[in-house]
């Protein structure tokens, strides 16, 4: 793997280990320069461990990263001058206003004197918030404080960003104004690290790793995830009723997985046109009667669901 | 300020209700005043037959309300938080066993009965919550984001404990900030600034909508992206991480034309196609068109 002044962060089969517990099993990836990565999992991952240990809070047991050049083990003062970091239970302090929060963290992030006062001006524009610097922060609507505490963790100008779950819990209308924010940073050669397991933040990134268990389980761009990754195909089935139903298919042997949306089921199976008939005839002989049956594309969710139960199933097979 | 504005609805035994909105909408006010919490100012609410506002402590023991903080007793295990709640809604103890192992076992709790709420995850300690408000059988189920902070495989958990519900003619009543959960709701109410701006079941929402979504993918979605800005059609525009997602006037005229520009243009695409609008589209069409305040 060769380190080139095109990647952001290189991670070298990092390891991460507490006591006999491997958190982090010797992942390896490259994140290019303005890429906005998506880092994805279920809680407990491992998602948390490697983003401290690449923003140099956290020691690896073995193996490397770099960000921005800087090696996280040996250089960790470098790392964290270099990058910025916000999360979705960012520390804003909510009883200062707008304006005191952004003096603060230019304060901490030794901002230069010369530069202060157009970086302050910089993040009020990029938050949408001119005009209201004079506001108590811990009464801005959600996705205004998103927008600051975002504009809060780049005033340093730094290279790289890491965000962890930044749009949680925000409505739709400002996910999609705040995603555009972090698309024009990466169009300016900002590389940007997106830890979630919303599945509408991951649609965002470029290109997007799994985690589970410690391990990468796949690796691509959102189409290339829903188009490959996936164990079999998916299989929407309208049927009544639907508890019955959920039950039966369980039972089979050729449905990897099951999970109700409305009033259908979205199945994983090997392959649609083996699996129709079969299931068809097996739940008709239950009384369950089916409306609609059809193959469709699968959700990054789906893709999710099915790459990380999967996975537990092997172990629980091995174990 | 009138944070929920004459708003009328109702939701029948056996449905999952789905009540979206931007923040600020008014969802947890709503759910509040059902709740018996909020007095309203006026107007009234019937849960399970009993009218909330004359009778909140009847209707107490009709509804459960899950508000997104529930109050798990971190240093409890899970066993002595159920009993907890038990307890307090009265459950008579040859009742609430059966129905703790019930619940226990559909939210995958039941090996870690005798754990510390605190030590559970995210996911876990929001099921449990779950398990503790169902726990006295409530005709009528109140939650308040539900999922927000958990992950995919815990969602849909939760979510097939509240299709277990159902099958007992349960109401639920959820408000959600994910949009792809409302997906999962038999109907979906969008509240925007106190009022409904549409209710139906999503299949019908996509249905109704007269606006198209094309989904292009592109290695250089940015690219795209702004060649696209001058075309005439397209009413939003969202860029992904490899494409974008336009809602337009009209996909069969669009799709040629957008070919042939882009063509001329000489900007490469890998796949152009037009896709079901999902209750997002639907969402961010009609709050835009309404205008927000902030956003």
């Amino acid at each position: 793997m060769v380190e080139t002044a095109a990647n952001a962060v290189v991670i070298e089969n990092l390891l991460k280990r507490f006591g006999t517990f491997v958190a982090v099993d010797r992942i390896s990836l490259q994140v290019r320069m303005g890429e906005v990565f998506g880092f994805l999992g279920p809680n407990g991952a491992g998602k948390s461990t490697t983003i401290r240990m690449l923003c140099g809070l956290l020691r690896p047991t073995g193996g490397r990263a770099t960000v921005a050049g800087y090696d996280v083990s040996h250089r960790p003062e470098q790392v964290r001058q270099h990058i910025g970091y916000m999360s979705q239970k960012f520390s804003l302090y909510n009883d200062l206003t707008v304006i005191e929060n952004i003096r603060l963290f230019a304060g901490l992030y030794s901002v230069a004197r010369n530069e202060l006062h157009s970086r302050v001006a910089w993040a009020l524009e990029m938050a949408g918030l001119e005009g209201q610097q004079t506001l108590i922060t811990g009464t801005l609507p959600g996705g205004w404080k998103q927008r600051l505490a975002l504009g809060c963790a780049v005033l340093h100008r730094p290279p790289i960003i890491f965000l962890d779950e930044p749009t949680s819990g925000v409505d739709p209308v400002s996910r999609r104004r705040f995603w555009e924010l972090i698309h024009q940073m990466a169009e300016e050669g900002v590389t940007v690290f997106v830890t979630t397991h919303y599945m509408e933040e991951a649609e965002y990134c470029n290109r997007l790793a799994l985690i589970d268990r410690g391990k990468i389980v796949s690796l691509g761009t959102p189409t290339e995830l829903k188009q490959d990754a996936m164990r079999g195909e998916l299989l929407l089935l309208e049927c009544a009723p639907l508890g019955p139903a959920l039950d039966a298919v369980h039972s089979l042997p050729d449905v990897h997985d099951a999970a109700v949306f409305g009033n259908a089921l979205h199945l994983v199976v090997k392959n649609v046109e083996a699996a129709g008939p079969h299931l068809r005839s097996h739940l008709e002989a239950k009384g369950i009667t089916i409306s609609r049956i059809e193959r469709i594309r699968p959700s990054l969710e789906d893709v999710f669901v099915s790459l990380t139960t999967e996975r537990g199933r092997q172990q629980e097979r091995e174990s | 300020m009138r944070a929920v504005d004459a708003l009328s609805f109702d939701v029948g035994a056996g449905e999952i209700f789905g009540l979206v909105g931007p923040d600020g909408a008014g969802k947890t006010t709503t759910l509040r005043m059902l709740a018996g919490i909020l007095p309203p100012d006026s107007g009234t609410a019937i849960i399970a037959g009993v009218d909330v506002v004359r009778e909140p402590e009847r209707a107490k023991h009709m509804l459960s309300y899950m508000p997104q903080r529930f109050g798990l007793y971190e240093e409890l295990s899970v066993d002595e938080n159920i009993r907890f709640y038990a307890d307090l809604f009265g459950v008579p103890p040859d009742e609430r066993n059966q129905r703790a192992m019930q619940l226990l076992r559909a939210a995958g709790l039941s090996e870690y009965r005798s754990r510390f709420a605190g030590q559970l995850s995210g996911g876990m300690k929001q099921k449990l919550g779950l398990v503790c408000a169902l726990i006295h059988r409530p005709k009528v189920v109140l939650l308040d984001e539900p999922t927000t902070g958990v992950d995919p495989v815990s969602r849909r958990d939760f979510w097939r404990i509240l299709y277990e519900l159902l099958a007992e003619g349960v109401a639920i009543l959820t408000s959600t900030a994910y949009l792809d959960e409302a997906e999962r709701c038999h109907r979906v109410a969008l509240l925007h600034h106190g009022k409904l701006l549409f209710c139906d079941e999503p299949a019908r929402l996509k249905a109704n909508m007269t606006k198209s979504v094309i989904v292009i993918r592109s290695a250089d979605p940015r690219h795209l992206r702004s060649t696209l800005e001058g075309f005439s059609g397209i009413s939003s525009l969202v860029l992904h991480g490899d494409g974008v997602r336009i809602v337009v006037d009209d996909a069969a005229l669009r799709i040629p034309e957008f070919r042939t520009k882009l063509k001329g243009a000489n900007v490469s695409f890998d796949w152009i196609d037009v896709v079901e609008p999902a209750i997002e589209d639907i969402f961010v069409d009609v709050v835009s068109a309404k205008g927000t305040s902030h956003g």
